[in-house]
């Protein structure tokens, strides 16, 4: 008998096949029954065009994009890579700006009763509101559209990020504190030592939370800023009436955001202990 | 006045009962305990011996009364009083020899990396971990992590070890052979212990002197046990000295008819009982109640 895995990826592969073979089939270019009438001529018959490609046309439209992912040529015709590039690149700017704040403050919040009451209301407020939102006001106070869409993936990773941490800190076994009590730990200490590995697994989770919002959240920004990036590139895409490109960049959102997971959770894993 | 190594003056505590009122689990608790002594506390459950030993720790607070040892008051937690929790408080990110380097770090924190690792590693071959240095504590059993707890805090060098019942969570054979390694380690070491224990056998076998608790609410610590047992004591061959038989049954009758009504001496200070004078008072009233209960 082969293993779980070995028949889960059989299925997969299964599922996969059939699922392309309906998309392709189904996708089929329709001889047209009778000749096209002038206007439809002038419009540029377009039957051909009007409809989902099918998965063999996108196959080699990802072959043809994947040999040369990092070209350029101009502002409006750059490769995937590139793409992507400026995604990521804003992405990790504005998770790690955000780290920056979350870490420290949900230190403090979980540490301290006090401050958790106090800046709590604020973060019940602040935490739903849809990071889009802010753009306006971002762009009106930083005046750049670059540094907006990072400023939008700063906010929409900071929730996450910050809760976790107050949560995995202020809850913290009583009897590693304790621990650290006994052995006459500096507070810093007791916090890099023991709090620190102790809320890491929690801290970790968060970060995996805030990264998943941020790569959805990315695709969104770029539609309104425009310039560069992967959400740039799918709405210029559609603009472009070019849907094998606007379904193999989807696609590749896709693995891009699974990579970033996958990343996360390695760190994830490092961190984790068992009791 | 002599002055005595730690002397617990007047300690009592008392807990808001949740409707308005006052509880008093314990008061005025008084004791006096010398370098190099071995000392266990019984008392039923509820009688706060565990906040007795927390308040020794500096990780509670009396509400009344105070500690001085060495002619310190005790406020706040120290290296000075090393302390083994019932539920081993390792770690658990860290591996056996990491559990104990932290704590051998924090008391010497200028010995280099060499030192602290060979110290280390000596007292985990005291409790026989030398084979598993490498291991998370979830990959030990209960017994296993309970001797590295154990030889972290011997590892300090304390000037007073506090056990919270450290065997409570064991099973029996487990708990005698780290019983035997604890016998082992304290003769090599003469630190002061005072430990937490529900089981008479277990003070017998490790005490110089066994404090008995009353029962709670305002629970006094109302009688101080001698064991008049010669070292080095054996598991195996303690029940054979005519002394252990007498200690038990006192001890046992003590909690079972005692403990709700026992008081200690006038000035606040734990009676002083030797069992060998006192068991043939106990044993000369036997015949007279169980006599009494036939007539009845």
């Amino acid at each position: 008998m082969a293993s779980t895995n070995v028949r889960a990826a059989l299925l997969s592969v299964v599922f996969l096949v059939l699922f392309l073979g309906i998309w392709e089939f189904g996708t089929q270019v329709i001889a047209p029954q009778e000749n096209l009438s002038e206007y439809e001529m002038l419009m540029g018959g377009a039957d051909e065009e009007a409809r989902v490609p099918p998965p063999s046309e996108i196959i080699q439209h990802a072959i043809y994009e994947l040999s040369d992912p990092f070209y350029d040529r101009g502002s409006n015709d750059k490769g995937i890579g590139t793409q992507l590039a400026y995604s990521i690149y804003r992405v990790l700017t504005g998770f790690i700006g955000a780290m920056a704040i979350a870490l420290p403050v949900g230190f403090l919040i979980g540490m301290s009763p006090l401050m958790y009451k106090a800046l709590n209301p604020y973060i019940q407020v602040l935490r739903p509101i849809s990071p889009l939102a802010w753009m306006p006001l971002a762009l009106f106070i930083i005046q750049d559209s670059e540094k907006s869409a990072i400023f939008v993936i700063f906010i929409c990773s900071i929730w996450p990020m910050l809760l976790n941490t107050a949560f995995g800190v202020a809850n913290v076994r009583e009897d590693w504190v304790n621990v650290a009590r006994t052995h006459e730990l500096s507070p810093v200490r007791t916090a890099i030592t023991v709090i620190l590995p102790a809320a890491a697994p929690t801290i970790l989770t968060g970060m995996r939370i805030s990264i998943g919002i941020a790569w959805l959240v990315i695709v969104a920004a770029e539609m309104l800023v425009g310039g560069t990036g992967i959400g740039y590139y799918v709405w210029n895409e559609w603009n472009n009436l070019d849907l094998a490109s606007v379904i193999f960049s989807i696609l590749m959102i896709g693995v891009v955001g699974m990579l970033l997971d996958l990343a996360l959770g390695k760190a994830q894993s490092l961190v984790e202990y068992k009791e | 006045m002599s002055k005595s190594f730690l002397e617990v003056d007047g300690l009592s505590k008392v807990y808001p009962d949740g409707q308005g009122g006052e509880l008093t689990v314990f008061e005025d608790i008084r004791f006096a305990l010398e370098k190099g002594e071995f000392v266990c506390i019984i008392g039923h459950s509820g009688c706060g011996k565990s906040t007795i030993l927390n308040v020794m720790a500096g990780l509670d607070e009396a509400t009344t009364g105070n500690i001085v040892m060495n002619a310190k008051e005790v406020i706040g937690p120290s290296l000075d009083r090393g302390v083994v929790f019932q539920n081993y408080s390792l770690l658990p990110w860290k591996t056996t020899l990491n559990n104990i380097v932290f704590a051998v770090r924090a008391r010497w924190p200028k010995w280099s990396k060499e030192q602290v690792r060979e110290h280390s590693e000596r007292y985990l071959k005291m409790v026989g971990l030398d084979h598993a240095l490498d291991r998370k504590p979830s990959q030990l059993s209960g017994g296993m992590r309970q001797r590295v707890s154990i030889a972290r805090a011997f590892a300090t060098q304390p000037e007073l070890l506090l056990l919270d019942e450290p065997f409570g969570a064991l099973d029996a054979l487990t708990r005698g052979v780290i019983q035997d390694e604890l016998v082992k380690i304290w003769e090599e070491t003469h630190q002061t212990v005072f430990m937490i224990t529900h089981d008479v056998d277990e003070a017998i076998l490790l005490s110089d002197r066994i404090f008995l608790m009353s029962n709670g609410p305002h629970a006094r610590i109302a009688e101080s046990v001698k064991v008049n047992i010669p070292r080095p004591r054996a598991r195996a061959t303690i029940f054979q000295n005519p002394a252990y038989h007498k200690t038990r049954d006192y001890l046992v009758d003590f909690l079972i008819n005692r403990s709700g009504s026992a008081l200690p001496d006038e000035d606040g200070k734990p009676r002083v009982i030797d069992p060998s004078d006192v068991a043939s008072a106990t044993e000369a009233s036997k015949p007279e109640t169980s006599a009494k209960a036939v007539n009845a």
